[in-house]
């Protein structure tokens, strides 16, 4: 059992959604109240992580944020590090690959709102900020849930991506999905077969988990508009 | 656009004109007490009138005004937020926040007054809207009636200088209805506040509003004392958004400007009318009756009620609708078919029944002639 592949992919996982769930819950606001020209094009520019092979993915944020390209002689020139085979292009790359998944449940649970609802709590005084706070997101926690969870996950058993990104460096970028890789490759089945447990008992508790909070909380709060 | 003297003595002042998305215009004042009813089909614009004088929707020109304050003025680029314009606002569907208590609804539209009031005055006002020993139920736990009654506590709690209500009673089913309405009338009677209320229903409109503006197509086609409008509407469509069925063609063959009497002719049939417009003998009018107009009461004892207009009509179609009963009748040497609706009882004490040849009497003051 590889710890320190473990310890790492449940810090990428973690920083991933510490960072990427705020910015998806305004972006999924956004697109969920906001009629504009293109929108539809946002949206599906938005989806494209999940259609596109996780190598391809790969590839393009290589090149991307590779020491040749500008953003990556921009970070290299500020910071002296470079942002491939290092865990800071790694937490790019999982933001990246995983806005579909954070972003589409909230949009889905900002859509859910009736227009009623924030209407009337600004003719009860309420401000932007109250509004968004008091009455939008207890409203949808279950969403944010889901976009944690899959995010979290996703990130968790992602390995196109980060093979091509960051490569197999212990400590910096072998996270557990690369150590079973890594094992099985080494024939150390027995090593492979238990990282592969660990995160098959994750995933399910994990989602037993998150169906039985998303149920409660809906059935909680469930809009009688409905 | 109208001009810019307005009455401050009359509480809330509406000029509106847009042009998109939805074409509206409209000008209007209620005054402070008085119930206004906001009438029309849907998607004539009602909602979207109510939206703009709550500040959720912005009028392309205009001007709101609330006693001295101008909540929206285009020239003068006024825009008060809904948040500014301190209104009571129930939506259709009530609005309430679903993982907030009855108790906690209503204590969210207080914040004008200190913390520690405001759990003691919103429980008063849910007593007030006889939500007695709910306060702790959430909205999904509570019934159409409840919700509504927690929605305009909510409202009311807030002290609003007005309240809108939007189609109030259209989530809830009948009885409910009924009770709501009267509580919404015991309500009036303590409110110093215009009242706006959007409804579709004509009856809503007669039973609790004190005046209406009847609304199509983004257009206010008539304002007035809603059984003024009824019984005289300005137009066909007005006759014909009020419900009015009895809308017919005749010939003015008489005009007596003194005693205020119009003489129309239908075949051989002369049917007078309390209204004299400047009309010339022999012009073709459409003219509208009301089914309050119309009467059969007595006919048979030979207690006609009293009445010039009477007309012989045979009955062509009975058709009971709970305690009252549609009856379609033709007249007897015209081709127009009459339609009425009578109490049950009332038809049964007089033996109707299709195919009986008797007569009707025209009330002449409800006899309206309708502008061209």
């Amino acid at each position: 059992m590889d710890w320190q592949s473990l310890w790492l992919s449940a810090k990428l996982s973690s920083v991933t959604v510490l960072i990427l769930i705020p910015m998806a819950i305004f972006v999924g606001r956004f697109l969920a109240y906001k009629q504009f020209r293109g929108k539809s094009w946002v949206e599906a520019l938005i989806m494209v992580p999940l259609v596109l092979p996780p190598t391809v993915i790969g590839y393009y944020l290589l090149v991307g944020l590779g020491s040749q390209s500008l953003i990556g002689q921009w970070v290299e020139q500020f910071t002296g590090a470079q942002l491939v085979f290092n865990f800071s292009g790694l937490v790019i790359a999982s933001i990246l690959v995983n806005i579909p998944f954070a972003v589409q449940p909230i949009q889905r649970a900002f859509e859910t709102i009736p227009h009623d609802i924030p209407d009337a709590a600004a003719c009860c005084g309420m401000s932007w900020w109250r509004i968004f706070i008091k009455i939008e997101l207890p409203m949808i926690w279950p969403g944010i849930l889901t976009a944690v969870v899959l995010c979290f996950s996703h990130v968790l058993g992602e390995f196109g991506v980060v093979l091509m990104l960051g490569g197999n460096i212990a400590g910096e970028t072998k996270t557990i999905s690369i150590a079973i890789y890594d094992s099985v490759q080494a024939f150390d089945f027995e090593a492979a077969g238990t990282m592969s447990l660990v995160l098959l008992v994750f995933a399910v508790s994990v989602l037993a988990i998150t169906t039985s909070l998303s149920r409660r909380l809906g059935g909680q709060h469930a809009n009688p508009q409905r | 656009m109208p001009t810019r003297n307005v009455d401050l003595e009359t509480h809330l002042h509406c000029q509106i004109e847009q042009v998109s998305p939805i074409p509206l215009i409209a000008n209007f004042s209620c005054k402070a007490g008085e119930v206004l009813a906001v009438v029309g089909p849907s998607g004539g614009g009602k909602t979207t009138l109510l939206r703009m004088i709550a500040g959720l929707s912005v009028p392309e020109k205009g001007r709101i005004q609330c006693g001295e304050q101008q909540w929206f003025d285009d020239e003068l680029r006024i825009k008060l937020s809904p948040q500014q314009r301190h209104i009571g606002y129930v939506p259709q569907h009530f609005g309430l926040f679903p993982h907030l208590t009855a108790l906690e609804n209503v204590i969210s539209g207080l914040d004008h007054i200190p913390k520690s009031e405001r759990k003691a005055r919103a429980l008063d006002w849910l007593e007030r809207v006889n939500l007695h020993g709910l306060p702790a139920r959430l909205p999904a736990q509570l019934s159409g009636g409840q919700r509504q009654r927690v929605a305009l506590a909510r409202a009311l709690a807030r002290e609003p200088s007005v309240l809108l209500l939007d189609e109030p009673f259209s989530a809830v089913d009948r009885e409910t209805r009924e009770r709501l309405y009267i509580e919404l009338a015991r309500l009036k009677s303590q409110l110093s506040i215009p009242v706006i209320m959007v409804t579709h229903d004509m009856n809503e409109a007669l039973l609790l509003a004190d005046k209406m503006i009847l609304i199509s197509q983004g257009n206010m086609l008539q304002q007035g004392e809603p059984f003024e409008v009824l019984s005289h509407p300005r137009n066909e469509t007005v006759a014909r958004q009020m419900g009015l069925r009895n809308i017919f063609n005749a010939e003015v063959s008489g005009r007596d400007a003194e005693a205020n009497i119009t003489w129309l002719k239908m075949g051989e049939q002369i049917i007078a009318s309390d209204s004299a417009p400047e009309l010339a003998i022999g012009q073709q009018v459409r003219w509208v009756i009301p089914n309050q107009g119309i009467r059969f009461n007595a006919i048979s004892s030979g207690r006609l009620c009293r009445s010039i207009n009477k007309l012989d009509i045979v009955i062509e179609s009975m058709l009971v609708m709970g305690e009252s009963v549609r009856v379609k009748a033709r007249m007897a040497d015209v081709d127009e078919v009459f339609n009425m609706d009578i109490p049950s009882h009332l038809a049964e004490k007089l033996s109707l029944k299709t195919g009986l040849a008797t007569t009707i009497a025209l009330k002449s003051e409800q006899v309206h002639i309708l502008e061209s």
